[in-house]
């Protein structure tokens, strides 16, 4: 019934839509706006993983082979900012204005102009990031944690670099901001809070996160470029000012920007696995409260990135027992995906498989987490390839499985074709397996004694190091396959249905497939029958 | 049922490459023991942790992939319709509550020894530098800096034609190594001159940053006689894995000898920056000098990296006049990686360095710079700060 209102709007809407470029330039449309965050993060994604594979290639073997030192050095720091907010940030933002509107029930996202502005915002700050690759000065090269007093040493492209952050801050923002005001004004009649999905929920607190932290990077930033450019000495200890002082603000910002990268994949997959568990979400209350209690966490243990700058005990210790809490909500969640899957009557299509994969390799991430809030040994870990093993199982098997899972998961429901399955677990398999081949042998690199950023290193590393690069480009090449499912899918194939999947439940189900433009014209009304989630005791 | 049977293949081969890899890995590599009280309680410590952590994965795995085996709608599964229990939420919260609990206690007694002060039966300040290390006996008074060999610097560089297998300890050989004291209980001073740097020996136990305008304090007792090896570990510019550390413990008697051996050294290097030198010796010193301290940025030919680095000669000529070219060597550049030498090398370093640069690259005869001037500049210099 309110399908037949729906598709009278689309024509009516239609009329009147622009086509061409116009069409996405000045698009106000939030599955628009979302693929285009989506297409954009996945170009941003190839273009950091070419990076990477730069930074793999000369550390295949002993000896400096391909690049010198300095251009490595730009690799590793625009490596890092390119996927943190060029793939992951975008991906989950295009992420929410797809879905979060379609499974509230909203016509679309609050403050649509904004949201077509805090897009358009990305193309120019990542042209003015990566344009300094090509300046007389180079890109920065200094990590992308820009610490002082290295980052000061670099040439006037250190402008253009803060310059960029400053226009994704403003554009993470703007997306936050958007995000909140549609989740708590524009949810349909009968959609409270806790009937919400636990992707709406996720991304209601990773936008709270987002509007706390950004504008704290913002300053750090700031204060790097009157240092640079203006004589001041925040950071400048001949000038009164404290190197030290950077790197507090700096991870004030910086581990709450984590769970900013991970809440959203948790919301992901506690929608996958219930899904192909053909179950509902074990324990959904406590997810939110576990979702909830990880981002308040998140503000108080800033220092464990850097225990090694000199600290007195009690502040080592506070840090440290604060990180180790972390690991009850974590773990609180794994418990229930698995709990989840218990007594299910489970299939495995390519996004339930990334799902698992997720809990699995995610899981040994936030174990080596654990192993690296001991302080003592953090002493001997900190700086090493131990944690460039464990930021990626957290960030590659964790928040670019998940958002793999998603694109897999709602891409019928976006093209109105069901992807190639059997390409699909192709695509899974091969990543999982070289993904582990690539970053598994790091964390004996890392204990070993190799020290992270490094562009040559002592022959008794060289083993491991060329394991871990073939792993690289096989990981890396084979998410061509990924590019190449999503365009024959969006190219053609099966007709997908309104539900998809067997066990989805959730009002984005009921709308086609595709999705027509504009849906939820008319709210739809929600109960217990159609909520995806209700609590039910064993 | 024949999807399934791809399915349990395609696990059974994962778990094959995960034994494998996870059996050839172990076999090696692991956190050193070390050679020093603190480091090997952090070696147990590391090996606790990392048994709990591993009876945790195989817990929840088993119980995962016991599900994913058995309740799977291909063996015609029917999903139960719970999905909530307060009494398994209750459980697995309060038991990593205890878990944590049991991995706190010996980490937090680890950390309490590790800060104990006092009782330093010597000191020594270490400054990093982009990209060498500085050490200073404090007690002994003698001072010199530390810079990856010479061996090692001709094969890392790019087209050197050397293969890194056929230098020993290519990367982590030094110059002039950290001689210590065995069985006795040292005090580390660190800070740095330039940028953040960090001293990491992993015999030792612990790696701890090196940072401008501040004094950090490390302590270490090694009990066994013997040569570590390490690098600087935090990102510090270009050449930040070229700064290598060599700690060489020796006995009471050995490292005696070898102060009273460096205190020599010292008086006659005091008679060098004195007398008159030939230019033959100033060009011969000159190019040690500068292929251990200026290379590395302006290159071994002097043509620099512009625009970060300068070149220092150009058409067959040096770039700029000596007066200008000797006071940016003595007090540095601000706001680049040009840091000031006066301080930092001796007198006769400099004017050979000086020299070697006006003259190597340059088809006439360039000028000479003596000791004795900068001496006498760096007293001017003094008398003024």
């Amino acid at each position: 019934m309110s399908q037949d209102t729906t598709a009278h709007h689309d024509d009516h809407h239609d009329a009147h839509h622009p086509t061409g470029l116009a069409r996405w330039l000045f698009s106000t449309n939030h599955k628009e706006i979302g693929t285009m965050y989506l297409v954009f993060s996945l170009a941003m994604f190839l273009v950091g993983g070419a990076m990477a594979l730069i930074i793999r290639a000369e550390l295949f073997a002993p000896g400096l082979q391909l690049v010198n030192p300095e251009f490595f050095n730009q690799m590793t720091t625009m490596h890092a900012l390119v996927m943190i907010f060029g793939a992951v940030m975008p991906a989950f933002v295009g992420l929410a204005n797809w879905m979060v509107p379609l499974m509230i029930g909203a016509p679309d996202m609050a403050l649509p102009r904004m949201n077509n502005w805090s897009f358009w915002i990305l193309p120019f700050a990542f042209t003015l990031l990566l344009a300094t690759l090509f300046m007389p000065s180079g890109g920065p090269s200094s990590g992308w944690t820009l610490y002082p007093p290295l980052s000061l040493q670099g040439g006037n492209s250190l402008a253009f670099v803060i310059l960029a952050i400053h226009l994704m801050g403003i554009s993470s923002i703007m997306g936050a901001i958007n995000i909140i005001a549609t989740i708590l004004n524009m949810r349909a009649p009968g959609m409270t809070l806790l009937r919400m999905p636990l992707f709406v929920w996720t991304w209601l607190i990773t936008a709270f996160l987002l509007i706390a932290v950004m504008p704290v990077l913002a300053g750090a930033v700031t204060m790097l470029l009157t240092d640079r450019f203006f004589g001041t000495s925040f950071f400048n200890a001949a000038g009164g000012g404290d190197p030290v002082l950077y790197q507090h603000i700096f991870w004030f910002f910086g581990h709450p920007e984590v769970y900013i990268l991970i809440l959203p994949a948790f919301g992901i997959v506690s929608e996958i696995i219930p899904t192909f568990s053909r179950k509902q979400l074990f324990g959904y209350t406590s997810m939110v409260y576990a979702t909830a209690s990880i981002a308040f966490l998140s503000f108080i243990v800033w220092a464990h990135h850097m225990f090694t700058v000199g600290m007195p005990l009690g502040a080592m210790l506070f840090f440290m027992y604060a990180t180790m809490v972390i690991a009850v909500p974590t773990g609180v969640k794994i418990f229930n995906w698995v709990a989840t899957m218990w007594r299910g009557s489970m299939t495995f299509e390519t996004p339930m498989l990334f799902a698992l994969g997720f809990v699995v390799l995610f899981t040994i991430g936030g174990l080596s987490g654990l192993m690296l809030a001991i302080v003592p040994a953090n002493f001997q870990y900190h700086d090493t390839y131990f944690v460039v093993a464990h930021f990626h199982y957290v960030l590659v098997t964790g928040a670019v499985f998940a958002i793999m899972a998603a694109v897999y998961y709602w891409l019928p429901k976006w093209t109105g074709h069901m992807y190639n399955e059997k390409l699909g677990k192709i695509h899974f398999w091969w990543s999982t397996i070289w993904v582990n081949v690539l970053f598994f042998p790091q964390h004996y690199l890392g204990l070993a004694g190799m020290p992270r950023r490094i562009p040559d290193y002592a022959v008794q590393f060289a083993e491991f190091n060329m394991i871990s690069t073939i792993g690289g480009f096989m990981y890396g090449f084979g998410q061509l396959l990924f590019v190449y499912i999503i365009w024959q899918c969006v190219r053609g194939g099966e007709k997908a249905t309104a539900q998809v999947w067997e066990g989805a439940r959730g009002l984005e189900w009921t709308v086609p497939s595709p999705a027509p433009l504009h849906t939820f014209d008319t709210p739809p009304l929600v109960d217990d029958s159609v909520a995806v989630h209700k609590d039910t005791l064993a | 049922m024949k999807r399934t049977n791809e399915l349990i293949v395609a696990l059974a081969v994962l778990a094959a490459i995960v034994v494998v890899v996870w059996g050839v890995f172990a076999v090696g590599d692991n956190m050193p023991r070390g050679v020093t009280p603190y480091s090997q309680d952090v070696y147990q410590l590391h090996n606790t942790i990392l048994g709990i952590v591993t009876v945790i994965g195989v817990l929840v795995f088993t119980a995962m992939f016991t599900s994913i085996v058995v309740h799977r709608k291909s063996k015609g599964y029917k999903p139960a319709s719970f999905s909530h229990s307060t009494q398994a939420e209750i459980i697995w919260t309060a038991i990593p509550i205890l878990i944590l609990v049991v991995m706190a206690v010996p980490a937090t007694r680890v950390l309490i020894d590790m800060e104990q002060t006092g009782g330093a039966e010597m000191n020594i300040q270490i400054t990093g530098y982009q990209w060498l290390w500085k050490y200073d006996y404090l007690e002994d008074e003698i001072s010199f800096f530390s810079a990856l060999d010479r061996a090692s610097n001709r094969a890392r560089q790019i087209g050197s034609g050397i293969n890194p297998r056929d230098v020993e300890n290519y990367l982590l050989e030094v110059d002039n190594p950290l001689v210590v004291p065995v069985n006795t209980r040292i005090r580390f001073l660190l800070t740095a001159d330039d940028v953040i740097h960090s001293w990491w020996v992993p015999d030792l136990g612990w790696k701890r940053d090196a940072i401008p305008g501040m004094v950090n304090e490390a302590w270490t007792y090694i009990e066994e006689e013997g040569i570590y090896r390490g690098q600087c570990a935090e990102l510090c510019g270009k050449d930040h894995g070229f700064m290598p550390i060599v700690v060489e413990a020796v006995s009471r008697e050995a490292y005696d000898a070898w102060v009273a051996d460096q205190r020599r050294g010292m008086a006659e290097a005091a008679h060098e920056s004195a007398r008159l030198w030939t230019r033959a010796e100033l060009m011969d010193h000159g190019a040690n000098v500068y292929q251990a301290q200026c290379a590395a940025c302006h290159q071994p030919d002097g043509s620099g990296l512009e625009p970060a680095f300068p070149a220092l000669a150009r058409d067959g000529r040096p770039t700029g006049e000596l007066t200008s070219h000797l006071e940016v060597v003595l007090n540095g550049r601000e706001g680049t990686a040009m840091t000031a030498f006066g301080g930092r090398l001796q007198p006769e370093d400099i004017a050979a360095a000086l020299t070697y640069t006006r003259n190597a690259w340059s088809e006439d005869e360039g000028e000479v710079v003596q000791p004795s001037t900068i001496a006498e500049l760096n007293q001017v210099e003094l008398n003024q700060g």
